[in-house]
């Protein structure tokens, strides 16, 4: 067994500077956010929305946690933990004294209960795939076995984890949302009304719900971080369309509009310098791409693929979104360890592209079709892509729908090129490997999968899966070389054209204190309520 | 009377059947998968399918409509595929505030479209009349999210009058009430004018002028109950129309509605939510013309009802 020493061996992960207090933080009073959708759920096994993501983070707690503002893990409750040599068992020793909001104490049974329950078919999980690693998950996720084989509780403070392979990425997955640890008998006592009623042991509890109306967290005194949460409470507002959020917002009325600034305000506001004074900008894991169908003609051609590559504009693109964007130049976002620095992308060069488009045997070029999602600005964009195709003699006819429409046409199949804003994938957790399993590689090729291009290179697929072998922190940069090369020979294959990697502003009012990294905290969008603090 | 009553009640379950048979089959051949956005994006193929097993959803149509209707007559609406909560709850938390705001807005599409109605009618031909008459074609052809953002803008951020938005006081509730006031007050100040240009020109209004009653007098005595009824039977029309219109109000003003449910629900396929929504709506709307048609010969005794 080796002991390991989480701060340093996972530092090599880290991406964004680590977390530092600019000002002195002030505990108490109320922050309101606002959201246009009602809440979903609260229940950590459910909840799979952006909005809904941070205010499950403040409610409950995983075995694993993130440096707040970070892509950097830290000890959540599990106080340590330890790997075997075969780097294939887990051995979690967690914290004493963690209480859940109703006042029970935590223990080992609560966490493989809260693993099992995310796995079992019955909770209908959108995050049970995430624990394919672990030992008898088949027979679990099947409804063939009660539980997880792998996961077991020898006295009330370890958890051993076993897994069927060794994952690179399994302490992320503890750290997800899904692996969040919930009490059995509030579970069980309020069955699917769980989400509504949710009992954690996180840093904030929910006191009051009014469905369409409000949502109000409480600080919990018992918290096991001491001296956190610093605020008393925070009020989510829903229902708030963003531009009425944003007039509420320059009135004082709003803390944090949640949707962030609407694109028709973004000029005004960034123009205006004592607005843009309370704006936080920061990177994504985002990338925005059009996807092509390497299984039918004429995108079965890999010049086809690098023409469109090559064809499309993306300074011009980004400009359409008022610049609230980078040019993405590989699948990977600037932001995500294993991005390729040196790596520029296919350059804009439309003669080129029909050059390559000659030699593919299309020099008149072709028709098909693009299909995307009907929300400002996707459409725009949309339009922007048709004219650059157009210039190398692809007429592409626009197929505007709604998200779950484009979601379907994607997955079976249908859609020849797909551009994939709104629906677009920002990562689960900051690690390369999440931005290829199910959108690039094999296992997302099928019907209905999320891997809209039916890219399946398998050679890729083992190349990945022995990155994710590597479990060792000491060859973390190996792995991640690793991964840098299969998305370079993602970008030779060309089943993507990456277009830009969307970056976030938050607007926040100027009595909000914390670090800006809080205000564009990577796993917690928009806003790390845990740290955040009122300076007045 | 009673039996009236009754026809009219199995027509309206005959209604309601029919409109969640069309919707039902529509959600059916709907190009979107529900559970798809249930099993969310890293879902493997074995996943889907035991949630679409688990949903009924891979039983053929006719059985999924039938199970619905049955749960429906048991009271049961189902529970919503994302949220996990019973529509029936959630309609129940949203339908009050669409309620308050219908009733007030049809107040207040009645204070102004019938005001301007009878001065058009008392001016007719002169230029109060066509100013009138084009403010009204104005008002009804206007955008629902410009004239709510204007009027928000105006009078809750410029002014501070009331507040940017929200619910649960007087206060809130003037604003969009007003927005969809203003927008539907020209469809009834087009009825009323015609409808008391009709009555001014009866033989009954020359009889009660000639017998030297004031002008006052002859308006709110005689021509008003005569010209008013066109305008109920509109009143139950328009609640249907207020069930599509009301989305974007109750989303601009942040008005916890069914509209804001609605809106939701259909983004994502969450199907219980949307057959819920639906048949309330056309619930309302059923009632509505119900009600005006049983309130008409309470104003008019010349209508029978058979």
């Amino acid at each position: 067994m080796k002991k390991l020493l989480l701060s340093t061996a996972l530092a090599a992960l880290m991406a964004v500077p680590a977390f530092a207090q600019s000002d002195e933080p002030k505990l108490g009073g109320n922050m309101i956010v606002t959201y246009k959708d009602d809440v979903a759920t609260l229940d950590p096994a459910i909840g799979y929305d952006w909005q809904n993501w941070s205010m499950i983070k403040s409610v409950f707690d995983g075995l694993m946690d993130y440096e707040p503002g970070t892509t950097v893990l830290r000890p959540g409750l599990a106080e340590s933990h330890t790997l075997s040599d075969d780097g294939l068992t887990y051995t979690f020793n967690l914290r004493q004294g963690v209480k859940f909001h109703n006042g029970r104490a935590m223990t080992a049974n609560d966490v493989v209960y809260s693993l099992n329950r995310v796995v079992n078919p019955a909770t209908q999980s959108p995050g049970q795939g995430f624990f394919s690693m672990i030992e008898g998950f088949d027979a679990a996720a099947a409804g063939e076995a009660d539980g997880l084989s792998g996961v077991t509780a020898p006295d009330a403070n370890t958890v051993v984890i076993k897994l069927s392979r060794p994952d690179a990425t399994f302490l992320h997955i503890m750290a997800l949302n899904f692996s969040f640890v919930v009490p059995k008998e509030v579970v069980e006592a309020e069955g699917a009304d769980f989400g509504k009623k949710p009992v954690g042991t996180g840093a904030f509890k929910l006191t009051e719900w009014s469905l369409g109306q409000r949502l109000t967290f409480e600080k919990n005194p018992d918290y096991w971080i001491s001296g956190v949460p610093y605020l008393d409470s925070f009020t989510v507002e829903v229902g708030q369309e963003p531009i009425v959020a944003l007039l509420r917002a320059q009135n004082g009325e709003v803390d944090i509009p949640g949707d962030g600034i609407p694109p028709a305000k973004f000029v005004e506001v960034m123009n205006d310098p004592e607005q843009a004074a309370l704006v936080v900008e920061g990177g994504q894991l985002h990338t925005g791409y059009v996807t092509m169908n390497v299984t039918a003609a004429p995108f079965d051609k890999v010049e086809v693929r690098r023409a469109v590559n090559m064809a499309i504009n993306k300074d011009r693109i980004v400009q359409v979104i008022n610049g609230r964007a980078v040019p993405a130049t590989q699948p990977l976002p600037p932001t995500m360890p294993g991005y390729t620095k040196d790596y520029a992308g296919y350059a804009y060069d439309p003669e080129a592209a029909k050059k390559l488009l000659a030699d593919a045997g299309f020099a008149d070029g072709f028709e098909t079709e693009l299909f995307v999602m009907n929300t400002d600005p996707n459409p725009r964009i949309a339009q922007a892509i048709q004219q650059d195709l157009k210039a190398i003699g692809i007429n592409a006819a626009i197929k505007s729908l709604a998200q779950a429409n484009v979601i379907e046409a994607g997955g079976t199949g249908t859609a020849p090129m797909i551009w994939s804003g709104g629906m677009a994938w920002i990562a689960d957790f900051p690690d390369p490997a999440n931005f290829y399993g199910p959108i690039l590689g094999c296992g997302g090729a099928v019907e209905g999968g999320w891997n809209w291009a039916k890219y399946c290179n398998e050679e890729l697929d083992a190349k990945a899966a022995e990155a994710d072998s590597i479990v060792d922190p000491a060859r973390s940069d190996e792995r991640l070389k690793m991964w840098s090369d299969i998305y370079m020979a993602v970008m030779e294959d060309a089943p993507w054209a990456p277009v830009f990697n969307e970056q976030r502003f938050t607007m926040k009012s100027a009595r909000l204190g914390g670090d800006d990294a809080l205000f564009v905290d990577p796993v917690s969008i928009p806003v790390n309520y845990d740290y955040v603090f009122i300076k007045e | 009377m009673p039996a009236y009553i009754l026809r009219r009640l199995i027509q309206s379950a005959l209604i309601l059947l029919g409109v969640s048979f069309i919707t039902f089959v529509l959600l059916y051949i709907l190009p979107a998968d529900p559970v798809r956005q249930i099993a969310g994006r890293s879902a493997t193929a074995e996943t889907v399918a035991s949630i679409r097993s688990q949903l009924g959803l891979d039983k053929p149509f006719i059985v999924q409509y039938g199970t619905y209707l049955w749960n429906l007559l048991g009271g049961d609406l189902g529970r919503s595929y994302l949220q996990k909560t019973e529509v029936g709850a959630l309609l129940v938390s949203r339908l009050p505030a669409t309620l308050l705001l219908m009733v007030a807005a049809i107040f207040c599409e009645l204070a102004i479209g019938l005001t301007l109605g009878m001065i058009a009618a008392l001016y007719r031909g002169r230029p109060l009349d066509n100013v009138l008459m084009l403010g009204s074609f104005v008002s009804v052809s206007a955008p629902q999210f410009v004239v709510a953002l204007l009027l928000l803008y105006v009078f809750a951020v410029k002014l501070g009058w009331f507040p940017i938005g929200g619910y649960g006081t007087f206060a809130h509730l003037v604003l969009p009430a007003l927005t969809l006031g203003i927008l539907g007050s020209g469809w009834y100040s087009r009825i009323m004018r015609s409808s008391m240009l009709d009555v001014l020109r009866a033989d009954f209004i020359r009889t009660a002028r000639a017998k030297g009653l004031n002008r006052t007098r002859v308006i709110l005595a005689h021509v008003l109950p005569n010209a008013i009824l066109p305008v109920i039977a509109m009143v139950g029309i328009d609640i249907g129309m207020f069930m599509s219109g009301i989305v974007v109000v109750e989303s601009v003003f942040g008005w916890p509605g069914i509209g804001q449910l609605a809106w939701q629900a259909i983004q994502r396929v969450d199907i219980p939510i949307i057959m819920g929504v639906t048949l309330v709506s056309a619930f309302a709307i059923v009632l509505g013309n119900l009600l005006a048609d049983l309130i008409a010969p309470l104003i008019d005794p010349r209508i029978r009802l058979r």
